[in-house]
């Protein structure tokens, strides 16, 4: 019996138990699904959690529910992997050999690698909305202000889903607007970027968006540290920002036993072949989703489109095939625009957000980098499309594994 | 996409001046874009920062973030910003000639 364990069962590693259930023959292989717990989180969900739109049971469901037949969940806090006799050691002293592995742990925050940022304020006044609890602490505090300066800032780049922040910055607009205190909040999104939008047809059709909802942006604002006792953040150099509420997205490192394991790089996400997803140091592993240090951005979307690539890539390793299949870093994304609307983003590795119509060309109904109704009504569908068809690895009609140049304005 | 005439070399930058095709670059390049963005000598300390910009963004397609910029090639914070006055990430990256830091939209 051959044994190919999946470690991290979020999004990435539930899609491709499914995927590989399908395909492997259970009279000749195991399938083992590690996670440290049983709750399964629907993280787009965060960015509306502050603002009261979802609570904690839109979020979370059993991670056994989308566990296919088939495949076993292992609960355990993996300890780490040991390459060289092809193993996992969880901390409880179980050890789990595998023939193959796919790493699909994920990223989360790390506020105490920033200064000050995991200080007194933390949860008092600075908050993150990149887990549940922050989420739902946030909205407790978003519910209580009253006014004053409102800075959103993003640490350090990679993040995941890397719109996020500017969502977070549209939705509290029309949040304080409909409460009627906008005149009292001043709006400041910090960006270590060149800009809000760095990609030129965005910047091109979107750059006055901030503008026209008094967002002020601070670009190239790289923070060295937060002065609590002063409520500012402080940039390496020395520009300071004071606030009366911090939203921060800190660091986003990869799972703690990866570094363990010597197998990442120095935030701990691991060195993966951008094409086929494969570990540049191990042959039988293979890595997905946010865990890797791909260009592609970290989201659900692309997790899902290499979920598919990795199918074949897998079926193709233990075959003794060569790879053949290519992720080519396909994304796409709902971004929440404030007011009732949204846009729709497409792209890859090397072809920009592009405005045009999606998925079908002429037709649409979607529209590209346009702010409409229709592309916000899209994401709140977007709830159940993940519960019921992407988790369980169902193909999204009309949507293709490599990006379509298709219905897209060159 | 503009052509540029740097020096010496024709080479393929993009509306702001960063080179498109990281291949192309050499030191004399280098050089040629420093002394553009008002750098008048690379030192054995620039070139540490470039040479270690290079390798990220050849090994991940991105380029490093300041903290990590700091923490891996030993150049403190306060001498990166007096080696690339007005910002290291943007300027570091323009003579190292790979893309500008970027997000995805």
């Amino acid at each position: 019996m051959k044994q190919l364990v999946i470690l991290g069962a979020g999004t990435a590693g539930t899609m491709m138990a499914q995927h590989l259930a399908q395909h492997l023959d259970p009279q000749d292989w195991r399938l083992l699904l590690v996670d440290r717990d049983d709750e399964h989180h629907y993280q787009p969900g965060y960015i509306f959690t502050p603002f009261g739109l979802y609570d904690r049971a839109d979020i979370i469901k059993p991670r056994r529910q989308f566990v296919p037949r088939g495949a076993e969940l292992v609960l355990g806090e993996i300890e780490a992997v040991e390459p060289a006799q092809n193993r996992v050691r969880l901390q409880d002293g179980r050890t789990l050999p595998y023939d193959f592995l796919v790493i699909a742990s994920g990223c989360s925050i790390a506020p105490q690698q920033t200064e000050g940022l995991a200080g007194a304020g933390w949860r008092k006044n600075i908050f993150d909305f990149y887990t549940l609890d922050g989420s739902l602490a946030l909205r407790d505090a978003l519910a209580k202000f009253q006014g004053g300066r409102l800075v959103i800032n993003i640490t350090e780049m990679p993040i995941k889903c890397p719109v996020a922040p500017l969502e977070f910055a549209f939705l509290a607009d029309t949040f304080f607007l409909q409460r009627g205190i906008r005149h009292k909040v001043e709006i400041i999104y910090a960006t270590p970027l060149p800009g809000a939008f760095t990609k030129p047809r965005a910047a091109k059709e979107l750059g006055d968006l901030l503008a026209r909802k008094n967002i002020k942006v601070e670009a190239e604002f790289a923070i060295g540290r937060v002065e609590g006792d002063k409520n500012q953040i402080v940039s390496w150099d020395e520009r300071a920002i004071p606030f009366d509420l911090l939203v921060s997205i800190p660091t986003n490192m990869g799972a703690a036993f990866v570094e363990r394991s010597g197998l990442g790089d120095e935030l701990n996400f691991i060195p993966t072949d951008k094409h086929t997803l494969r570990s540049k140091k191990h042959e039988n592993i293979f890595v997905l989703g946010d865990a890797t240090d791909l260009p592609s951005s970290k989201a659900g979307s692309v997790a899902h489109f290499q979920a598919e690539i990795l199918t074949e890539n897998l079926l193709a390793a233990i075959a003794g095939r060569p790879l053949e299949a290519t992720f080519d870093g396909h994304a796409n994304c709902f971004v929440e625009t404030g007011g009732g609307k949204a846009l729709l983003i497409d792209f890859n590795y090397d072809v920009e957000p592009l405005p045009g119509v999606f998925p079908l060309p002429g037709l649409g109904p979607m529209h590209l980098l346009r702010e409409t109704r229709l592309n916000h009504w899209g994401k709140l569908m977007f709830k159940w499309i993940y519960w019921n068809m992407l988790l369980k690895a169902r193909p999204l009609p009309f949507i293709p594994v490599h990006m379509s140049m298709a219905g897209k304005q060159v | 996409m503009p052509n540029k005439t740097i020096g010496a070399f024709t080479i393929e930058v993009d509306d702001e001046g960063f080179m498109l095709d990281h291949t192309q670059w050499n030191r004399d390049i280098a050089t040629a874009i420093a002394q553009q963005e008002g750098i008048a000598t690379l030192t054995d300390r620039h070139l540490l920062v470039v040479d270690f910009m290079r390798k990220e963004f050849i090994e991940k397609g991105t380029g490093p973030s300041i903290r990590r910029l700091t923490k891996e090639s030993g150049v403190e914070t306060k001498e990166l910003y007096a080696l690339f006055p007005g910002g290291p990430a943007k300027k570091a990256a323009k003579i190292a000639g790979i893309k500008k830091p970027a997000g995805c939209i």
